[in-house]
């Protein structure tokens, strides 16, 4: 078993990384497929644009929505659970903020602060949307930022703080408890029916001619890209050149020899959920900006998808979670081509099981590792 | 601190589970007479307290073998209960429904329920055999929605496969076979307007006397079928706990390369687990769900979390604990606030509910209460508010009690008494 | 690559023959080629080749980050080795898994007792019999199989109370393993292991943390033992100890076997005093 024969080198390859190789065929299959359907016209170019572009929007909302969830699993190693509904808070804080500066005045307070519901208010009336009502969006932004990050610190305090030295399922379990209580609270007070946003035809828009077709894209999209590539970025910044950022990937690292080389490692923590909860908090705000509609359920429903995200690119790893985002969004989407609409989600988590299975430490596992 | 099991221990067991049962009769009694509910809905009330809790009981009972005894973080319950219910629908219902299922007798499609939940069981155990806790749990997760999607896909809402007709009714949901117990007291059991048989007539007769509806009668009469499976599985589970099986599955749980340090070929044991575990899951779903709908909504994450609520409180690791958690989240945190919302409207005079949560709120600061209370017991707010509980419940007992009731009974896992000797007294 | 001497290499086959059940006299129970085992950068084992021979008390000593655990971890299967072999008892055994191992004869002890906390003393002791009936899980429930299960169940527990004796644990019986002391853990796995009824055991620091007259009652235990016929390896820091006990005795350093013979020779060998005292020996 030692010897070290003489082998075909593709042989070799083969027996050494099996994976590799069964991912490359088969993309490369796929890929076949791809370009015969467009040359005979059963996907058009601009079919396959708006897929990409679909894509890179919902791998960005995820992509975003992952960092918080990977700070939180790399430094304090839980999977926290209850991360799609602080998505969802930031966006009821956030949201509630843009109406009642867009609407005050005109319309009930009441109506604003529920954001509708069970007040309905007009979007069209209200008209809200990036270009009209800037200075409403922006502070929205802010809020949900800051709420979310004030809930990230609470919660840690009262519920994930006392159980610091507990394995991670029992913190895990904790956070299904939070997730509960949280997303019920906001059913309670804002109640459950789905609430319009934005002012729909007032969007500005244009379609973008493609060949045959076109790529219809709207300010709210690009909005929602842009932000969230730009605070990926700053998130880089932030880890590569500041303090706190070495710190962050020295826990995230070895915590024990982090604390004993002197770094504060509670005060890490804060931080931890601080600028993960305020990213949070702008991708639950920024969902339901580019979705134009804003649900009690809108990170829960997520929260599945963004574990596949993080896991893809390689747990803890926060590089990995946009990565992971990406390649999840425009897989997702790209898969149209060949899967009905309800199975896209399927086939995602099923990339997830088998990922976990075949490569635990994701795409950029073992790399880097904040 | 040492242990005991044995006769003494299994009769405080029938004790205690009896007690509890009385207790929680005699609370739902008296709440029903707060109420003004006559016998009839007396009656009722108990009967759906008890298919509950049997319900949640048997549930409980099939994952604390899983997590409780082997520690596999199993967050798949729904799909598993998904799969027996709509398994059993597409083989039982007949094929001029719709969706079309294949017609075959009743017991075929239970069994074939059971079997297919055991069968997924495995496929998803074999993730289990590699990964540890929290990847276990997404993983269980995933493929729980895998299968509610599926089910819940218009591909598969109606097709054929080999010239038969089947469907899963997409998200229009599935009406399954009607309920068996049916066979006792009617002589078409599966025409609604059939006929009572002539035992069903001697009953109803009766029942009548009472002022009790013969669909309260049918009911109980499942209730009662469902304790006597619920005492099945309990029989069987602790002969499973209680035998070098069982030794080897808390092995596994407590530190897993000691178990394989051992000899033990932990593989199997996981597999097994989950084959068994899973299929219990289908059969409780299949009794709970028969004569009724199969709804995909119903197999949300959200019923997992149910089921790990209620063995958290009756405790981990001990099956006489998973019937009382069952029993205890199923008639005091499930259904106990919707009771609390009706005792209330009953005694406190609230008036109507204001609209909104501030408009409630508002009132407080004119120093009313009521207003905020009405809101409060409205039907939608008691439902969101008992998740709340549930969520504040388990965050409650995960930090302070994590032994739950009874977890702390650690129950020797041998077939025989441990303490005894062969040919000389009790040490 | 080979370093074993020219005279134990044996024709390539992975079975040698055997003329009955029990190895001749000549041929070591245990057979370790060239195992190698690099961590991310790290060369932990790096060719290690011994033998040990049935029934003795063979002692394995060499500094800190010698490589003695993760060579421990290779031989038993904890561990797949990079490139190696491992033959026990005239079979290959390399890469297999713990149990299989364990199912063969060849056991180990943890250096940090792991105890099964949650169980009793003798839930733990009754786990560890091989091919124990119950263990399938038809077989513990099913009416008339169960008799099968409960005969043998009393048999193991005459058999566990017995081995508990041995060690003089007896008294703890029913208290869970995790309330126990260190010296009465270190027992508890001793008995554990002893139950599997095993060929060779290899044991990893068994004697850490525990006073000396329990000591001294193990070490007379593991002699009787040695004298029924078991083999043990013993990974010690204690030299009085080893040197006292095992013969003959195997040393490493930095991933390599720096030299192996009797207590006699490693003691006088000038290269393991240096190996100790942080001298570069092996280039």
């Amino acid at each position: 078993m030692a010897q070290r024969e003489d082998v075909n080198p593709a042989v070799a390859l083969v027996r050494e990384r099996p994976l590799v190789v069964v991912f490359v065929a088969l993309a490369a299959v796929l890929g076949i497929d791809l370009v015969r359907k467009l040359a005979n016209g059963g996907v058009l170019v601009a079919d396959l644009a708006t897929f990409l572009w679909d894509g890179t929007i919902l791998g960005m909302s995820i992509g975003l929505a992952g960092v918080g969830l990977a700070m939180t699993y790399s430094i304090l190693n839980f999977a926290n659970f209850a991360h799609g509904d602080y998505i969802t808070a930031g966006a009821f804080a956030g949201w509630l903020t843009t109406f009642l500066i867009a609407g005050f005045g005109e319309f009930a307070l009441q109506a604003l602060v529920l954001i509708g519901g069970p007040l309905p208010i007009s979007t069209a009336d209200l008209g809200i949307s990036v270009t009209a009502t800037p200075i409403a969006i922006l502070a929205g932004i802010v809020v949900s930022a800051a709420t979310t990050a004030g809930l990230a610190l609470l919660l840690d305090r009262y519920v994930f703080k006392p159980m610091r030295d507990q394995r991670g399922i029992s913190l895990l379990i904790a956070s299904v408890g939070v997730a509960l209580a949280l997303r019920y609270l906001l059913v309670y007070v804002f109640q459950a029916s789905s609430r319009g946003l934005t002012a729909g035809a007032k969007t500005p828009s244009f379609q973008l001619g493609i060949g045959q077709g076109s790529l219809p894209i709207n300010a709210h999209e690009v909005t929602l890209v842009v932000l969230a590539a730009g605070l990926m970025l700053a998130t880089h910044v932030v880890l590569k050149y500041t303090k706190l950022g070495t710190a962050m990937r020295a826990m995230a690292d070895n915590e024990d020899l982090a604390r004993v080389s002197g770094i504060p490692t509670e005060r890490v923590v804060r931080a931890t959920w601080l600028l993960g909860g305020a990213l949070t908090g702008i991708s639950g705000y920024l969902i339901a900006l580019e979705r134009g509609v804003l649900t009690t359920g809108l990170g829960w429903e997520l929260l599945l998808l963004i574990f596949a995200a993080v896991i893809l690119g390689g747990i803890g790893s926060v590089y990995g979670a946009m990565v992971g985002g990406l390649v999840i969004g425009l897989a997702s989407r790209v898969s149209l081509v060949w899967l009905p609409e309800s199975f896209i989600i399927v086939a995602a988590f099923a990339v997830m099981i088998a990922m976990l299975l075949v490569r635990p430490q994701g795409i950029l596992g073992g790399v880097t590792t904040v | 601190m040492s242990t005991t099991t044995g006769r003494a221990d299994r009769i405080n067991d029938a004790v205690l589970l009896l007690g509890f049962a009385l207790g929680i009769y005699v609370l739902f009694t008296l709440v029903s007479f707060v109420l003004g509910l006559d016998l009839n809905g007396t009656v009722n009330t108990l009967r759906r307290i008890t298919f509950l809790s049997a319900v949640y009981a048997m549930l409980v009972l099939a994952l604390n073998l899983q997590w409780g005894y082997a520690g596999l973080f199993n967050l798949g319950v729904a799909g598993f209960m998904a799969v027996g219910v709509y398994t059993m629908g597409m083989l039982s219902t007949a094929p001029s429904s719709t969706p079309p299922g294949l017609g075959l007798p009743l017991p075929i499609g239970i069994l074939g329920g059971i079997l297919a939940a055991s069968l997924v069981g495995v496929v998803a155990s074999l993730p289990a055999l590699r990964l540890r806790g929290d990847y276990l749990a997404i993983v269980t997760l995933a493929f729980s929605e895998i299968i509610r999607r599926t089910y819940r896909s218009p591909v598969f809402q109606e097709f054929t496969v080999g010239g038969l007709s089947l469907g899963t009714g997409g998200s229009r949901g599935m009406s399954l076979p009607s309920n068996p117990i049916r066979s006792l007291f009617y002589e078409n059991p599966t025409e609604i307007t059939s006929p009572p048989s002539a035992f069903g007539n001697a009953v109803f007769s009766a029942a009548e006397g009472f002022g009790i509806q013969s669909t309260v009668v049918e009911g109980w009469a499942w209730a009662i079928v469902l304790l006597l499976v619920v005492a099945g599985i309990y029989v069987l589970l602790r002969r499973v706990g209680n035998s070098p099986f069982g030794r080897v599955l808390k092995a596994i749980r407590e530190d897993e390369l000691v178990a394989s340090a051992l000899g033990k070929d932990t593989r199997w044991f996981k597999i097994k687990v989950f084959a068994l575990g899973c299929a219990l899951m289908g059969l409780a779903a299949i009794l709970w769900r028969i004569g009724g709908i199969a709804s995909t909504s119903s197999f949300m994450p959200i019923q997992t979390f149910y089921v790990f609520v209620a063995l958290i409180i009756g405790g981990a690791g001990s099956n006489t604990g998973s019937v009382i958690g069952g029993a205890v989240f199923a008639s005091l945190l499930f259904e106990g606030p919707n009771f609390v919302r009706r005792v209330v409207t009953e005694l406190v005079p609230v008036g109507n509910a204001p609209n909104t949560f501030f408009d409630a709120v508002g009132a407080l600061a004119g120093l009313d209460p009521t207003p905020l209370l009405a809101y409060t017991l409205s039907d939608v707010n008691v439902s969101a508010l008992r998740l709340v509980l549930l969520g504040v419940v388990l965050i409650y007992l995960i930090q302070n009690r994590p032994d739950g009731l009874l977890g702390h009974r650690k129950e020797v896992a041998a077939s025989v008494d441990l303490s005894e000797r062969t040919g000389g007294g009790k040490q | 690559m080979t370093t074993a001497p020219p005279e134990q290499e044996q024709a390539t086959g992975e079975e040698y023959t055997e003329t009955d059940d029990t190895q001749t006299e000549e041929s070591p129970l245990l057979r370790v080629r060239n195992l190698e085992k690099s961590f991310g950068g790290i060369t932990a084992v790096d060719g290690v080749s011994f033998d040990v021979a049935q029934g003795t008390m063979t002692g394995l000593i060499g500094p800190n980050g010698a490589g003695k655990s993760t060579t421990f971890d290779l031989i038993t299967g904890v561990q797949k080795p990079d490139s190696g072999r491992v033959v026990f008892d005239g079979t290959d055994i390399t890469g297999n898994r713990p149990y299989q191992n364990t199912n063969r004869g060849l056991v180990r002890t943890f250096q940090i007792a792991r105890e099964l906390d949650e169980m009793t003393v003798l839930e733990n002791v009754m786990l560890a019999p091989q091919n124990q009936l119950g263990e399938a899980l038809w077989r513990s429930v099913l009416p008339g199989a169960r008799d099968g299960v409960v005969a043998q169940e009393t048999e193991l527990r005459e058999e566990a109370w017995e081995t508990l004796e041995f060690f003089e644990i007896d008294h703890l019986a029913e208290e869970y393993a995790g309330s126990l002391s260190g010296g009465q853990r270190k027992l508890l796995e001793m008995a554990r292991v002893l139950m599997t009824d095993p060929d060779m055991v290899l044991l990893d620091e068994p004697l850490a943390g525990v006073n000396p007259s329990l000591e001294e009652k193990l070490l007379e235990r593991l002699h009787e033992l040695r004298e029924e016929g078991y083999t043990f390896l013993l990974v010690e820091h204690d030299m009085d100890v080893i040197m006292n006990n095992c013969d003959p005795l195997i040393v490493m350093h930095q991933g390599q076997l720096l030299t192996a013979g009797s207590p006699a020779e490693v003691q006088n060998d000038e290269r393991v005093l240096d190996a100790y005292f942080g001298e570069e020996v092996l280039g």
